[in-house]
């Protein structure tokens, strides 16, 4: 578009020397702007390669074949002679467990309970700062709110694993101190102010005459933000889901300091759990490398990128059919 | 992880440096858990005798092992014996057999919380716990209540330990929570009431130093118990040397074995020889 803008001008011969070097100094900082976008995509690029470049040894070398085939990440195996089949991970034992399936479970349940908390605060509570909160309150509000997300996760960690870990076993009775409850909730602490700025972005930006409307029809207020605000906000909300479930599936220091990292295969959420991503920084600072384990937490890294971008995809898609039905639903 | 981060840089340092043998210097390489006790003793050393160099390496002990058979170290610690092919391998080269001194005790502690009625357990029971087949505490005269398992993470040097002194080499049982350093497992411990964990010997609030039972007896993990071999969980750091001490390095080693020098130990929270 930019270029059928600029092509003629630049063709006429008798542009004057001031309007030239403006017509020069578009074109540069075009030129940057490219260049600097591409780097983003050419790292991100990078880094999958370079991931999965450590991941191809599970299947270029032999041993690693044996020890990490897929058979045995994703299926059940004998652990102890004389006990039933499980889904174990022990990859540093004698004979090396390997089983994806704990740490998927362990994944889920800690995403699962964080989401669970956060969607609906992040929502609500956006909702409540765009549509209903005074000017004044909602001045204070905000920037607290986002003021939570600079919190370093590692703090946030250790006021789970200190504070609620104590408070949430006393309250209901866990086994396990450190459990997928206490993970996903210290979670959610790291989620809710990315749920709730997208959203209060995604809703303020709703035009005003959809509400005016609204009101003018005699929709009360809380009509209005239920049933036509929040709906003409869904792209935007979901956006701030996908994000919140992003960070949640990857965070790795909250996770690793208040879940308990036993590889337990349960759907009980008072058990101890063991992420995906807190695997990988558990067991990355002494894991041989170029061995089989190596490979497999370069593997998992792989999984964690397929499962953002799958997510983000799936997201897309249902964000473009949200927008056609609203400018269908318009015109 | 922090003083795996220090010695892997420390060994990077040195790595880069050329390595010679010169004289003055003793190159001290290998376990990463004696890393942080011989470096004290090079200080204390260094300090006495300002002519003579003691470079400390972390790396781990068959590294330090390795070292001495390829020549690029004077002393290899170690916090195992030397394997036999080990010791093989530096006799063929070397034409003299080579030598190993126990300098340091290092033990391994069961903690309970400070409520739990359970005082001493034996080396099978805590086998069985660790295994996942005691899962109450009442098979073992405690409460009735859930065993709850603290362990370390896969790489940590005690994770093999236990694993390899108590678990006879097999499996951690699958629900045991691992956590990073023993001072994160006797916070946890010291909190829940129903848990267990390992580590070195440490003096926190809120935990209680499980002896361990032979026979009708029970040993605490105290120094005299650990020196005399009765508190079962206990295991020798040693130095290799590819023959007999000799010159500096002997002069260090005498210091290492000194009563200063076994001071030392206690100080760094390990256990003396003599």
């Amino acid at each position: 578009m930019q270029e059928q803008d600029l092509a003629p001008p630049v063709a006429l011969p008798m542009l004057s020397p001031a309007a030239r070097r403006r017509q020069l100094k578009e074109k540069a900082i075009a030129a940057l702007i490219t260049a600097v976008a591409f780097t983003g995509i050419a790292a991100l690029v990078l880094i999958l390669v370079f991931v999965a470049k450590e991941a191809l040894l599970l299947v270029t070398d032999a041993a690693a074949r044996e020890e990490a085939s897929f058979s045995k990440m994703f299926l059940p195996q004998l652990v102890r002679k004389g006990k039933p089949l499980a889904y174990v991970w022990q990859p540093v034992s004698g004979v090396p467990k390997v089983s994806m399936i704990p740490l998927f479970v362990g994944t889920l349940k800690t995403t699962a309970v964080s989401m669970l908390v956060a969607v609906p605060l992040g929502i609500f509570g956006a909702l409540f700062a765009a549509e209903f909160a005074p000017r004044r309150l909602r001045e204070v509000l905000k920037p607290t709110i986002e003021l939570l997300a600079g919190i370093p996760s590692v703090v946030l960690g250790f006021f789970a694993l200190m504070v609620m870990a104590s408070f949430l076993q006393d309250t209901f009775g866990f086994t396990s101190r450190l459990n997928a409850v206490v993970a996903g909730l210290g979670l959610a602490l790291a989620i809710v102010p990315v749920i709730f700025t997208v959203t209060e972005d995604a809703l303020t930006a709703v035009p005003r005459s959809y509400r005016e409307a609204s009101l003018a029809l005699g929709a009360t207020p809380w009509e209005t933000a239920w049933k036509v605000v929040l709906p003409a906000a869904a792209p935007g909300i979901l956006a701030a889901c996908v994000l919140g479930f992003g960070r949640a599936i990857g965070e790795t220091m909250i996770v690793l300091m208040a879940s308990g990292n036993a590889a337990i295969v349960s759907a009980n959420l008072g058990d101890s759990v063991r992420s995906l991503s807190a695997t990988i920084a558990a067991e990355m600072g002494e894991v041989v490398v170029g061995s089989p384990h190596y490979a497999l937490l370069f593997f998992i890294g792989v999984e964690l990128f397929l499962f953002t971008f799958l997510l983000n995809m799936l997201a897309g898609v249902w964000t473009k059919k949200v927008i056609q039905r609203l400018k269908g639903g318009a015109g | 992880m922090k003083k795996t981060l220090l010695s892997s840089f420390v060994a990077f340092g040195l790595a880069v440096l050329p390595l010679s043998a010169q004289a003055g210097t003793v190159t001290v390489k290998g376990s990463d858990t004696m890393v942080i006790l011989v470096q004290r003793w090079a200080e204390a050393f260094m300090k006495k005798n300002p002519a003579t160099k003691i470079q400390v390496t972390g790396g781990g002990s068959g590294t330090g092992l390795a070292a001495l058979q390829n020549g690029t170290t004077d002393i290899a610690m170690s916090s195992r014996e030397i394997k036999e092919a080990e010791e093989e391998k530096l006799r063929a080269r070397y034409n003299t057999p080579p030598t190993g001194l126990p300098v340091a005790k290092d033990g391994v502690t069961f903690y309970v919380n400070e409520s739990n009625k359970v005082d001493a357990l034996t080396v099978e029971q805590l086998k069985d716990i660790y295994l996942g087949d005691t899962t109450s505490w009442k098979a073992v005269g405690g409460a009735d209540a859930p065993i709850v398992l603290y362990s370390r993470e896969n790489s940590s040097g005690t994770y093999v330990f236990v694993k390899d002194t108590v678990l006879g080499g097999d499996d951690f049982a699958a629900s045991a929570q691992t956590l990073p350093g023993t001072a994160a497992v006797v916070n946890a411990v010291s909190k829940e009431k129903n848990g267990i964990g390992y580590g070195g010997a440490a003096y926190a609030k809120g935990i209680k130093e499980l002896k361990v039972k032979k026979g009708n007896d029970a040993f605490a993990p105290t120094a005299e118990n650990v020196k005399s071999g009765k508190y079962p969980l206990s295991r020798d750091l040693f130095f290799y040397l590819r023959n007999k001490p000799a010159g500096e390095a002997k002069a260090f080693i005498d210091f290492a074995l000194s009563a200063e020098g076994q001071a030392i130990v206690t100080q760094v929270g390990y256990f003396p020889v003599k």
